[in-house]
């Protein structure tokens, strides 16, 4: 059981909807959402297609907007805490630049955020070593396998230093060997950190194994189906995965997803 | 080795078909000089080849065969004339000579690199212009295609005469017909160059609340300089032909268009080849430096090869 101290809450949605306006009429993509993050909680988002995770990831991010409730980010509005760097973005392409070595990568931000030479130089490192990357600062992406372009990535969006880290799918693109030992990275990762993580996937096991809280969303209109509050152990070792908890955190998001494709 | 087998095969066929094209082109030629040297050609007067197959009289006058690669003034001279023309004007003549195609070349090449620059740094600041602005996008853009559907030679002419009614001669005119060439594939290069980030790449910039200066400089101008060396090697292309083009209406005393020119006046077919020849050496050789700069910078910039 993970700590039960006092909890702040770091995202707060109040019947969240969006709504696109499409050639073919309007599409409902987040309806009515409820949901509070608490600071330091991971919060998985799972749901099959058009359930609108990746869209509620992109309104906590302020890449899209919101037509109609609330949503406050650190107490601001979206907007605003991305204009305070409240978070770093993590997409599913690790989308590096090509031009650029790793450590160049990761000065991006640092560069953009105006932080002295000698800042940035610390911070590569820092984040280099927190994602088991160093010594590979001098690299070309092109250098580097899938994985650690995508650890790359991630150490690019800690590098800032943002309490929030918002992952889009970020190890959709990778096999299940090379994602087990991500995972369990990330997990060490955010215990370290303490930062409160959002994260996208469409894999049950993932959701289950990395999460405090698991949103299991449902499509068209896209909404939340269930939430689950996980009763695993904070340490997690990679065969927490076969103990009878995990199994029925599992199967009660396989429930989940289940009921929510069925009424549609 | 393979591909320089096939390229030497190419070239050999290039050849071997040019010179088979002097025999029925040069024939009449020849057949005429025989004729006047008193030798028995069928058939017998300038009259009677006149209307007669070119094919057919090299088949009556097989022993004409070899003069039509040596004339003075063929129609179309073999490649071992135009090799000797380019060799005896460019390596046997001094370069400040009038008959240097070497001091013609470095006339022309002075008015196409400024061109060059020109049309480049035009292209450059109309593209960024263009992707920062939706009004320069729906104004200019049409504009610069329009530009490109007048023929040059139509207005090659006009831009000189205006630049001289207001005291512009010598180079600048030949650049700036240079630069109207060189501006248009800059242009739409780098309009879709600095287009290339996607939007993934935009939202990241947004997550670092990156200003639109710090996106143009940061990802916008990296991604686009593969397209920007796609678009200058055509540019420079366009410029030298722009500066040729240039020198043609101004009945121009120096610079390969001249060249061209005073070979057409009077005839002197190996002139005009060997001027082309030149120009078209000359081409290549700026096509293949800015492919060496272009795999120097983007080697810098760690991009793959």
């Amino acid at each position: 059981m993970y700590d039960m101290k006092e909890q702040t809450a770091v995202v707060e949605a109040r019947n969240l909807n969006l709504t696109f306006e499409t050639n073919d009429g309007p599409v409902h993509a987040l309806k009515d959402i409820n949901l509070t993050i608490n600071k330091g909680d991971f919060v998985s988002f799972i749901g099959p297609s058009g359930c609108g995770k990746t869209t509620f990831l992109r309104v906590m991010a302020a890449l899209e907007q919101p037509t109609g409730g609330s949503i406050s980010v650190n107490g601001m509005t979206p907007d605003e805490a991305r204009r305070n760097r409240a978070y770093g973005y993590v997409f599913q392409a690790a989308g590096l630049y090509p031009w650029r070595t790793i450590a160049k990568n990761i000065k991006l931000p640092l560069e953009i955020m105006g932080y002295s030479k000698a800042e940035q130089e610390r911070r590569v490192n820092q984040v280099l070593e927190l994602v088991e990357l160093s010594g590979f600062g001098g690299k070309f992406p092109w250098q580097l396998s899938g994985g650690m372009q995508q650890r790359a990535s991630i150490a690019r969006a800690l590098a800032f230093d943002a309490d929030i880290l918002l992952m889009d799918e970020p190890f959709g693109a990778l096999d299940e060997i090379v994602r087990d030992h991500l995972n369990e990275q990330l997990l060490k990762l955010w215990a370290r950190t303490n930062k409160t993580i959002g994260f996208v996937t469409h894999s049950i096991p993932e959701a289950v194994y990395l999460s405090t809280k698991i949103v299991v969303m449902s499509p068209r209109p896209g909404r939340i189906h269930d939430v689950i509050d996980s009763t695993l152990p904070k340490e997690r070792p990679l065969d927490i995965r076969d103990s009878p908890e995990f199994i029925e955190i599992a199967h009660r998001v396989r429930e989940g997803l289940r009921a929510g494709h069925g009424d549609d | 080795m393979k591909s320089l087998v096939a390229v030497l095969t190419v070239l050999a066929a290039i050849i071997a078909f040019w010179y088979a094209a002097c025999v029925p082109m040069n024939i009449k030629g020849v057949l005429d000089q025989a004729e006047r040297a008193g030798m028995e050609v069928t058939p017998a007067t300038a009259k009677e080849r006149r209307d007669r197959g070119e094919i057919g009289l090299v088949v009556n006058n097989t022993f004409a065969i070899g003069d039509t690669w040596v004339q003075e003034r063929p129609r179309l001279p073999a490649p071992h004339q135009v090799a000797v023309e380019l060799w005896e004007t460019t390596v046997e003549k001094k370069i400040t000579s009038k008959r240097s195609l070497i001091y013609h070349a470095q006339v022309t090449l002075s008015a196409t690199l400024l061109g060059f620059a020109i049309g480049t740094g035009l292209g450059i600041l109309l593209a960024v212009g263009i992707v920062h602005s939706r009004v320069m996008d729906m104004s200019v853009m049409p504009w610069a295609i329009v530009s490109q559907t007048i023929p040059i030679i139509a207005l090659a002419p006009m831009i000189i005469v205006v630049l001289y009614s207001i005291g512009v001669q010598g180079i600048i005119p030949k650049a700036v017909i240079s630069a109207y060439l060189s501006f248009f594939p800059v242009v739409v290069g780098m309009v879709k160059g600095l287009r290339a980030p996607d939007a993934m790449q935009l939202d990241l910039l947004k997550t670092y609340n990156a200003n639109t200066n710090q996106g143009f400089w940061k990802l916008r101008l990296p991604s686009s300089m593969p397209y920007l060396f796609a678009s200058l090697k055509i540019g420079i292309a366009a410029s030298l032909v722009g500066a040729i083009v240039g020198e043609l209406p101004t009945g121009a005393v120096a610079g390969l268009g001249a060249r061209l020119l005073a070979g057409s006046y009077y005839g002197q077919t190996v002139q005009i080849w060997s001027a082309l020849f030149a120009a078209a050496i000359l081409a290549a050789a700026l096509v293949a430096l800015l492919g060496l700069i272009e795999k120097l910078v983007l080697n810098r910039m760690g991009v793959r090869a």
